[in-house]
């Protein structure tokens, strides 16, 4: 029952927010400050984890393809599909839950106990709309802009452990990053990454959103945000996966 | 003119304010008082609409607010302002975005036109030349005035003010009085201020209603609230032993 009214309570939340804007200009405004906190500020620790992913990538698959029956190019090749089908989109992905809905959960939340949200509400202004709507679009965009350079880098880290781990000769990994390409796999992971960002901000903003309470709620709305949405990208991963893949 | 009849609003079945009926006159300072927890608050945001009436109604002038929808209200809304216990200015704004804030949203004006206007909103609060300062960096008193610069930027008819003084130095407190006073007589507004500071009450109390627990109690001037007999308004005003005593005799 309690969870019947919770995903009311979403549901309707996700109305307003999916609302025609009041002001068109200053929408659009705040689409491009979140384009800037959300993405550009993810790029370290994306960047971080995506190298040294792609190299752990290799020399693990390298580590269970130790057989001179299994020709090298395929190191790279396993390297590649995992990391354009999985590695990048969810795992960055997961990553973002926990950089940036805490980060949105702890902003909204923090405005709506300092009263900066009835604020708004009394001057008319959607709240909900002017302070979701433009982190769900502008991660829709950045995201997946995001999640491209993170394959690119995994990759990169992986055939960069070829010349420090010698696990296999760079110009096979490198020729087997290259073969049975299916570029649909691109569309898929960036299928993937737009829904979880969709689920990180709305989830993340929605525990902000309706918090009452003070500064100890703030931080358990953190939390929640970031445990919730890591669940849900976790069950929608497997949803489409079934859906767009097999 | 706002009028609030019959107001009443439960949270999870119970009566927190029940059937209240006052009205605030337009030009003075019209004041909710009450000891903390008795509804006041929660009759100001069903005045705004911050939380919808179970019962009742709330007139601005003679149009029913109560009755309208979200689109419908908002032009009701442009003509509203709000100071806010804490201030509740936007942590990401500078002061001169916060006060254009509502300019931003509302007028179709080039920005030399909103500046100007920001600006003379500033005098008026007494904190010219603070345009670029953040919330963060601003004194207790000075994020209350920079509140009602940003209430004000809209040259509102309506004016709500919830508990302005709380937390501030006595002499602040009486300034951010005389500021909502003056301001109040200025533009002719309809202002309407919740507090629990007598202090304020007596300083510019010009329509006072009392709420004890949920329910509208006394209503009266800051002349009238002194000779009163009403014992739970006495107990509320002189919460000094001694003072009650000798107001008895």
């Amino acid at each position: 029952m309690r969870f019947i009214t919770y995903l009311g309570q979403y549901l309707q939340y996700m109305a307003e927010v999916l609302r025609k804007p009041d002001k068109g200009k200053m929408f659009r405004k705040q689409v491009f400050m979140e384009m800037d906190h959300i993405g550009l500020n993810s790029f370290g620790i994306v960047f971080i984890i995506s190298i040294f992913m792609g190299a752990v990538l290799a020399i693990q698959t390298a580590a269970q393809t130790d057989n001179p029956l299994y020709p090298g190019y395929l190191i790279g090749f396993a390297v590649r599909e995992s990391t354009i089908l999985e590695f990048s989109p969810t795992i960055v992905s997961l990553i973002l839950a926990g950089k940036v809905g805490s980060r949105i959960a702890s902003e909204v939340g923090t405005m709506r106990v300092t009263e900066q949200i009835d604020a708004l509400e009394i001057m008319g202004v959607n709240s909900a709309n002017y302070l979701v709507g433009p982190k769900i679009i502008a991660a829709s965009i950045v995201n997946p802009a995001l999640i491209i350079v993170s394959i690119f880098l995994s990759l990169v880290g992986g055939w960069g452990s070829t010349y420090i781990a010698d696990v296999v000769a760079p110009n096979e990994f490198l020729s087997g990053l290259q073969m049975w390409f299916v570029p649909y796999e691109i569309f898929y992971a960036l299928i993937k990454t737009v829904v979880f960002a969709i689920i990180i901000t709305s989830v993340s903003g929605f525990q902000g959103y309706i918090i009452k309470g003070g500064a100890l709620d703030v931080g358990k709305a953190s939390t929640k945000a970031v445990v919730y949405s890591s669940i849900l990208i976790i069950l929608f991963n497997l949803l489409l996966t079934k859906l767009l893949l097999v | 003119m706002i009028e609030a009849r019959e107001v009443t609003k439960r949270f999870d079945g119970t009566d927190v304010i029940e059937d209240i009926s006052v009205k605030f006159e337009q030009g003075i300072t019209n004041l909710i008082i009450g000891q903390s927890g008795s509804g006041k608050t929660v009759l100001m945001k069903c005045l705004v609409g911050l939380h919808e009436v179970d019962d009742g109604a709330v007139y601005f002038e003679d149009t029913n607010f109560t009755q309208m929808r979200r689109h419908q209200r908002k032009s009701l809304r442009k003509q509203m302002g709000m100071l806010f216990q804490g201030g509740a200015l936007f942590d990401s704004l500078n002061v001169e975005q916060n006060v254009r804030f509502p300019l931003d949203l509302y007028w179709n004006s080039s920005y030399k036109e909103k500046l100007e206007r920001v600006n003379f909103c500033l005098e008026k609060v007494d904190l010219a030349g603070v345009n670029d300062k953040m919330p963060g960096e601003l004194s207790g008193g000075m994020v209350k005035r920079v509140a009602i610069a940003r209430a004000i930027a809209l040259n509102p008819k309506f004016l709500f003010c919830d508990e302005p003084t709380s937390g501030l130095d006595p002499k602040t407190a009486k300034r951010i009085d005389k500021l909502i006073y003056d301001l109040t007589s200025e533009f002719n507004m309809t202002t309407i201020m919740n507090s629990h500071d007598m202090n304020s009450v007596l300083e510019i109390g010009y329509n006072i209603a009392f709420i004890y627990r949920g329910k509208l109690w006394w209503t009266g001037t800051k002349e009238e609230i002194l000779e009163s007999d009403n014992e739970e308004l006495n107990d509320f005003i002189y919460t000094n032993e001694m003072i009650k005593r000798f107001k008895n005799k």
